[in-house]
């Protein structure tokens, strides 16, 4: 068993795929969120939800960021980056959310709802392709049509 | 009587107690009741804020030092153990997440 202190990450960090993975997510999303957003609040809604959606996505890359630099020194750093990381971006949050709560573009709701959805959609659709395929890519299930055309009998 | 019941009378008790307690701090230091009701949303939402960030807090330690540990066991599978911990720290700080939407909600709406 190697020591957290000395043994370090080698090679691509997976982490920082997985928030590249999320972000590019995140921009498929952004339109059906804007557009849902300005149905319900107008115009300060949409703008609202884009700044939320911003936030998430910064969240996201932040957090993928810590833990590849931290990484690369070793996992103990690493941890102590993600625990950390994780009350230094709760504060950038609340410092962004702060910052432009009596801006007449900025309507609270439509801001905190898009944070909560926007986090908890891009997680559960990245689940979906994360698991083994990522890992193990030969193990990555073939597209519908392919299996499609294989004869059944 | 179940012990949702009593739970449950348990809680109107404290709801009362605090009520009365608010009261009683109106009636002592002269606030109106919108600046009591003002202060009280403000000390709600500090603890929804606090309250919430506890929970994530301890899940993402155990998370991480599982998971370092993991990787530290075997670094040839560091890649999948990542992956999979940073999967579980934002689902984890969703938890948190949700604790500052109430906070923003109860303080600034």
């Amino acid at each position: 068993m190697g020591s957290p202190m000395t043994t370090r990450l080698e090679g691509p960090a997976p982490a920082m795929s997985v928030a590249l993975d999320l972000v590019k997510r995140g921009l498929y999303l952004a339109p059906v969120a804007l557009i849902a957003s300005a149905v319900f609040w107008g115009g300060a809604g949409a703008a609202s939800t884009a700044y939320g959606l911003a936030i998430v996505l910064v969240n996201f890359f932040l957090a993928a960021w810590l833990l590849q630099v931290t990484g690369r020194i070793s996992f103990a750093l690493m941890g102590a980056a993600a625990m950390f990381g994780f009350l230094l971006r709760l504060g950038l949050i609340f410092l962004a959310v702060l910052l432009v709560k009596d801006q007449a573009w900025v309507e609270l709701i439509p801001l905190g709802l898009t944070i909560i959805i926007t986090h908890l959609a891009l997680l559960f659709w990245e689940l979906k392709y994360v698991s083994a395929s990522l890992a193990f890519p030969g193990l990555k299930p073939p597209p519908v049509e392919a299996s499609a055309s294989t004869p059944s009998a | 009587m179940s012990v949702l019941a009593q739970v449950a009378n348990g809680l109107a008790d404290v709801a009362q107690d605090v009520v009365e307690l608010a009261q009683e701090a109106t009636d002592a230091t002269g606030l109106t009741a919108d600046e009591a009701k003002a202060n009280a949303a403000a000390s709600g939402a500090g603890m929804a804020y606090g309250l919430a960030a506890i929970g994530p807090g301890i899940g993402i330690g155990y998370l991480v030092g599982q998971a370092v540990q993991a990787m530290a066991r075997q670094p040839e599978s560091a890649g999948q153990v990542q992956t999979t911990m940073f999967l579980g720290i934002a689902f984890t700080e969703a938890l948190a997440l949700i604790g500052f939407v109430v906070f923003i909600l109860l303080k600034f709406v």
